[in-house]
């Protein structure tokens, strides 16, 4: 299989790896995909609670060198932006920026899903903590 | 040392220099057609094709008038089998074969189902191999055909033939056996291993592409086949078409040079062979072996670096050439049906790497191929979330996965 010079670029020299402390309040942490299925995904970004900025992004992906591109430049891409526009990246974004050929387009679904689901896990963890902090003074 | 490192010896090998020298007459100087019985171009041709049946011949201790030559392997095994089935149809409609073997056999055999036969897929071992005791389970008074691989082509497992070919011999049932990956590499012997049917290939052994042979047993028992190619009656009715005379004189050089050389080179191979293993895994943890390590092709490694995906560990050494069974280098979007038969998990499967090391193999070659697996592997641990996790302690069988 030939990859574009973007997916190699990626793939060499992948942007933001790492990890952040998952109990973070601020910290939405996304899976997606199964070992099994070839692709595992780790995306987590970190929210600023007052602007709902994504200040920070990290990634692991276990797969492809299409996923590990498709996921460094989701990272890429979503710092910066604010949870709303974040979620408006579409995998077809993905496939056109990377090139990707057909048979690698599930690797931009997946990138778009971790998106997703990091800021699903961010809303609910915001939302939990919103309701603890009203029922505080309560208390 | 030259970039990059050929070691995907199980996919095709080059032509060695002297089966070149030996094939190149026949494209201009004596290019006769070996079935023009009336000049002295025909003649030579003729002799030509007859030395090379007798060196293919030799390898396995068959007489050359039991060598039949085709286009390769898959046309010899797709002949052997529906030739068979074919011919012996009014004996009985059962085939037994194994979940492992290359396509061309499975799919033969799929065929065959269409159209009433019954195949028995005969599980294999965690090591690869099939239980003796199931193939005796599954023989019945239908079975015409057990065709079974003598090596595995992607991790190299050799299967008990001498065993099987007594078993079928006890209950006149012929027997087949895909020596594609075997044949100039172990020793085979049709007369003591009681084998019937043999595919081979000239590519796998430094000859040429598009050239192959079938060897038919012609005594004890003697052979029929239904021709599944129709024409001049050329190869004693079983394979009609000109023959491939340059090829065929590739093939006999081929064969020839890797009977010669079959003891001191399979010591070699073997020795590289552990020191790529060996040098690989006590860099690395969580690196499994796939298949039979003491029944094994001397040349052929299998493993499975956990929490790296295949492909992309392929990717990071762009200047190895190895082959993978994780789904995404197969066409078909699978992970390898090969270990999956093992019972190697998806999981792990996705993860596998085949060393098929060669004749042109060195051992330099070989310490650059561990320190590069070596790096590659480590920096795409630090990239996967799976080790991560791991290392942490979680139980990633128990964890319930988004399927994508």
């Amino acid at each position: 299989m030939a990859y574009s010079e973007k997916v190699i670029d990626h793939y060499n020299n992948p942007r933001n790896v790492g990890s952040m402390p998952k109990e973070d309040p601020n910290v939405g942490t996304g899976m997606v995909g199964a070992p099994e299925c070839g692709d595992v995904m780790k995306l987590q970004l970190k929210v600023n609670p007052e602007t709902a900025v994504i200040e920070d992004a990290k990634f692991k992906t276990f797969g492809c060198g299409s996923a590990i591109a498709s996921s460094s430049l989701a990272t890429e891409w979503v710092k910066g932006r604010t949870v709303a526009e974040a979620l408006r990246i579409k995998n077809t974004d993905i496939v056109q920026e990377l090139s990707l050929p057909p048979v690698k387009i599930h690797c931009s679904v997946l990138a778009e899903d971790a998106i997703k689901a990091a800021i699903a896990d961010w809303k609910k963890k915001a939302a939990t903590q919103a309701a603890e902090s009203s029922a505080l003074p309560k208390a | 040392m030259k970039l990059p490192i050929y070691m995907d010896n199980h996919a095709t090998t080059p032509v060695d220099p002297g089966v070149l020298q030996a094939m190149l007459p026949f494209f201009t100087e004596t290019f006769g057609n070996a079935a023009s019985r009336n000049h002295s171009y025909g003649w030579e041709a003729e002799q030509a094709v007859e030395t090379g049946r007798k060196q293919v011949a030799k390898v396995i201790n068959a007489t050359a008038k039991e060598i039949i030559f085709t286009s390769g392997a898959t046309e010899s095994d797709n002949l052997a089998i529906k030739g068979v089935a074919a011919m012996y149809r009014e004996k009985g409609n059962h085939i037994i074969t194994a979940p492992t073997e290359h396509k061309a056999v499975l799919d033969t055999c799929k065929r065959l189902e269409k159209e009433g036969f019954k195949v028995t897929y005969l599980p294999v071992q965690k090591d690869g191999l099939i239980a003796l005791d199931d193939l005796k389970a599954a023989l019945t008074d239908k079975t015409i055909l057990v065709s079974i691989m003598a090596a595995n082509n992607e991790i190299g497992v050799l299967q008990p033939l001498r065993e099987i070919g007594q078993l079928c011999h006890e209950r006149g049932i012929l027997f087949h056996t895909d020596a594609v990956q075997a044949y100039g590499k172990v020793p085979l012997d049709v007369q003591a291993m009681n084998i019937h049917l043999m595919s081979i290939s000239a590519h796998k052994i430094y000859g040429p592409k598009g050239l192959g042979a079938l060897y038919v047993r012609r005594k004890n028992p003697r052979v029929q086949l239904t021709p599944i190619i129709d024409g001049g009656g050329h190869e004693r009715g079983m394979r009609s078409g000109t023959l491939n005379v340059p090829g065929i004189v590739g093939l006999g050089k081929a064969a020839e040079l890797c009977l010669q050389e079959m003891p001191e080179e399979s010591k070699r191979l073997a020795a590289l062979r552990d020191r790529l293993k060996e040098g690989i895994m006590s860099q690395l943890d969580e690196v499994y072996v796939n298949g039979s390590m003491e029944h094994r092709l001397p040349n052929n490694l299998n493993l499975s670096f956990a929490y790296v995906e295949g492909e992309s560990l392929l990717m990071g050494m762009k200047d190895v050439a190895v082959s993978s069974g994780s789904a995404c280098t197969s066409a078909t979007l699978e992970p390898s049906y090969v270990l999956k038969a093992l019972g190697v998990g998806d999981d792990l499967a996705h993860t596998s790497i085949r060393f098929g090391l060669g004749r042109f193999n060195t051992q330099e070659e070989v310490d650059y191929v561990i320190r590069r697996v070596v790096e590659s592997v480590n920096r795409l641990r630090e990239l996967s979330p799976l080790y991560e996790m791991a290392k942490e302690g979680v139980d990633l069988k128990k964890v319930s996965w988004s399927k994508g």
